[in-house]
């Protein structure tokens, strides 16, 4: 057998693994590996290199990939800078359980430790924000260490691995045979879950008077089989059925037990069921801040089983009754399967829905409506009224339109929501929509933005125009970075600083300059006719939505409160906090 | 506002690992990251293939953040077992310590009298120093070094405590 490049051995194993698409931006560090790319694909190899112009978006649209088809999402950055900037993209995929593998270059070893040009200490700087990381210094290792990283990636708890080849590694030679499937000697993520646990929560399920389904991100990444799962166990138990922001799609919203998001912004019968419960299934969540409210006030009536494939998320926050670590959707499986078995009669719950009905009663995402100023909450229905039939896949930025897309635009299957949740990156939603629209060619792909977030990866919009995707942004602005506006009018007397948007782009020339569509939006008049125009348009389209401008998302949990003080509408607002509420997140 | 703090409790840990470079990085920065404490870290290959290291690290948590400090060292790739000598019942700690002492007339001969009630070796010596190693636990070291210092006590070097569990049966 004859040996080869390690550049070649790379792109030979990223085609040995079913790699279609790999995001990246080219450098000196790496560009054994991209001529070894090049030559692929001249002989008629199929992985697509898509041109980013910024790394940080690189790994977003890897994210966005990932999340929409359920393979992981590649990267291919040089050294020093274009690792440092890809930082915030791998680390929000460690947040989110994104599979990711970010191949990085190096300056050559025998330069490593000299602050040689475009040299960072990439495994350093990334081992904490990695699952796993890798430095190769041996080619002859490189095929198995690929192989291995993408089985890290994608198993267990999802999330990204960095490898970093040093460029003389790129270049010197060595032979390279696909391996057979990794069994690691360490690594071996718990999938199937303790039978006996599982009897016990079926028998706690059957038994509870005020159970709640409480769903995550980990449904979404336990594959569309998880979702169907869930739906089953929540139609045999009759619970209702609540999710994270990362959950959102995994239960569809027209369903009839959906309480909507639960938490921060969650609705007030997904908080108030969570906090009245007699049990709580907590499903591939992790009892995340944002969700639980002040801890000593969470759910205290409640029985809590948790399942969830990293055994480091049971307990972390909250301590529960009945930890499973499994797969969510083995144990999902394997819990409608024993509840059927078991012949449990469909569980009286009347009175528990009476009690929920007048918690829905209150109608908690209602919000007022006057004069010809668009509402940001009507925005996004209006968005959700033309397209839902078509199942489009959202994406978003961080802020306000990130909390009002989840309130109010709703999910009906799994892998259609994107968004930053743990790690909140504004920046995030156009590159993650780019990677979506390449994973689904066919679909209406939307990333709802704010006007300050959508600039912090603004420079994609080339990169959409280059590869003639459709992506459509919706830019709900009103001129502030909302969020930050509505803690300081919460918590600061409404002293606005730095919060105001000053010396906004004229977002319809922008879009004009990179060869996209262009629209602006006004008035409620100009609503609907901006929406359709929006999606006629056969190529990528830029909506400025002007919204009204100081409208704050309700209803909210502040921080360090308990469920049952939820503020339903501004006029609860007090606009000051004691130390212990400012000094948290 | 004050900052509030948990009571905590000593623990001595085993992790069994993958001999890799930057394994160490790997625990001990997972332990700043994550806000624990460590009193102790000691590492060294125990295979005959130098394939798996040992990790002895001693840190001090409640019992609620002991839970997590296991669950995520258990969580990283190259990690093989970890194991909470303390919680799994009567262990040996053991530390080495070599100390340089100096001096000259009463005080040496104090330094060498104080040495033999430890059973501190003397392991070098010159005609106004000594060099002991001591092994023992971690109190017995200290009390030889509080002692030391007013003998002429000039320098210092530990090695971490190492653990292991009584008993016949290996982790």
């Amino acid at each position: 057998m004859t040996e080869k490049s390690g550049a070649d051995i790379l792109i030979e194993a990223l085609g040995d693994l079913g790699v279609e698409v790999v995001f990246g931006y080219p450098g000196g560090a790496v560009l054994p590996i991209y001529d070894a790319l090049f030559r692929h694909n001249a002989a008629g190899g199929r992985i697509k290199h898509i041109l980013v112009r910024h790394e940080q978006a690189a790994t977003h649209a890897a994210e966005g990939y990932a999340r929409s088809t359920g393979k992981p999402g590649v990267v291919l950055v040089t050294s020093g800078p274009g690792a440092t900037n890809a930082v915030t993209g791998i680390t929000d995929a460690l947040m989110d359980s994104i599979p990711m593998v970010v191949i990085t270059g190096q300056v050559p070893t025998t330069l490593i430790g000299t602050d040689a040009f475009q040299e960072a200490d990439t495994v350093g700087i990334t081992r904490h924000c990695t699952k796993h990381n890798y430095l190769v210094k041996d080619p002859a290792k490189l095929g198995n260490t690929i192989h291995e990283a993408f089985h890290i990636a994608t198993s267990g708890r999802p999330g990204p691995v960095v490898i970093d080849i040093p460029k003389d590694v790129q270049v010197a030679t060595a032979r390279y045979t696909k391996p057979g499937p990794i069994r690691h000697k360490t690594y071996r993520p718990q999938v199937k879950a303790d039978q006996s646990a599982i009897e016990q929560a079926v028998d706690m399920l059957a038994a509870a008077e005020r159970p709640i389904l409480y769903t995550g991100g980990g449904i979404i990444n336990a594959g569309p089989a998880a979702s169907q799962l869930l739906c089953e166990l929540a139609r045999i138990t009759g619970a209702p059925v609540t999710s994270t922001l990362m959950g959102l799609g995994a239960y569809p919203a027209s369903g009839p037990q959906w309480l909507g998001m639960l938490g921060m912004h969650g609705t007030y019968e997904a908080n108030l069921a969570m906090n009245k419960a007699d049990l709580i299934v907590c499903l591939g969540a992790r009892f995340d801040d944002r969700v639980t409210g002040r801890l000593d006030a969470f759910s205290p009536y409640s029985r809590k089983i948790h399942v969830d494939i990293d055994r480091s998320s049971i307990n972390k926050n909250v301590r529960v009754d009945l930890p499973i670590v499994a797969d969510v959707g083995h144990a999902l499986e394997d819990m409608v399967r024993v509840f059927k078995a078991r012949r449990h009669p469909k569980p009286d719950l009347a009175e528990w829905w009476r009690m929920i009905a007048g918690w829905r009663a209150v109608k908690s995402l209602d919000f007022a409506e006057t004069g010809s100023e668009i509402m940001p909450q009507r925005a996004i229905r209006a968005l959700w009224e033309a397209t839902h039939k078509r199942s489009p896949i959202i994406t978003t930025e961080v802020g306000q339109h990130q909390m009002w897309a989840a309130q109010h635009f709703g999910f009906e299957g799994p892998n259609k929501w994107l968004t930053s949740g743990g790690l909140g990156t504004m920046g995030y939603g156009l590159p993650a929509a780019i990677g979506a629209q390449l994973g689904n060619p066919k679909a209406l792909v939307i990333d709802i933005a704010g006007e300050a977030s959508i600039q912090m990866n603004i420079q994609e919009l080339a990169t959409a125009m280059q590869y003639r995707l459709p992506v459509k942004i919706f830019i709900l602005n009103n001129e502030y970075m909302g969020m930050v506006r509505q803690w300081q009018e919460l918590t600061y007397s409404s002293r606005y600083a730095e919060s105001y948007s000053d010396t906004l782009p004229d977002f319809v020339k922008l879009a004009e300059a990179y060869g996209w569509k262009g629209i602006r939006i006004e008035g409620n008049d100009q609503l609907d006719d901006g929406i359709a125009a929006m999606l006629d348009h056969d190529g990528p389209v830029l909506v400025d939505c002007r919204v009204a401008k100081l409208t704050n998302c309700f209803p909210m949990i502040p921080s360090g409160a308990a469920h049952t003080d939820m503020l339903l509408a501004s006029s609860e607002v007090s606009g000051e906090m004691d130390d212990e509420a400012k000094a948290l997140v | 506002m004050h900052i509030t703090e948990e009571k905590t409790q000593r623990h001595t840990l085993a992790v069994m690992v993958d001999n890799e470079p930057g394994i160490l990085a790997r625990i001990a920065g997972l332990f700043t990251a994550r806000g624990y404490n460590i009193e102790s870290l000691t590492v060294s290959d125990v295979t005959a293939d130098q394939a798996v290291s040992r990790i002895t690290i001693v840190t001090s948590a409640s019992a609620h953040v002991m839970e997590q400090i296991m669950a995520q060292l258990d969580r990283l790739v190259p990690v093989h077992s970890v194991t909470d000598l303390t919680a799994l019942g009567p262990h040996v700690e053991r530390e080495l310590a070599l100390l340089k002492v100096s001096g000259h007339g009463e005080h040496r001969i104090e330094a060498l009298r104080l040495a033999d009630v430890f059973r501190a070796r003397v392991v070098d010596t010159t005609i106004n120093s000594f060099v002991f190693e001591l092994t023992g636990g971690r109190e017995k070291i200290d009390g030889f070094i509080a002692l030391m210092r007013q003998v002429g006590l000039c320098e210092v070097a530990r090695t971490g405590i190492v653990a292991i569990a009584r008993g016949d049966k290996a982790i």
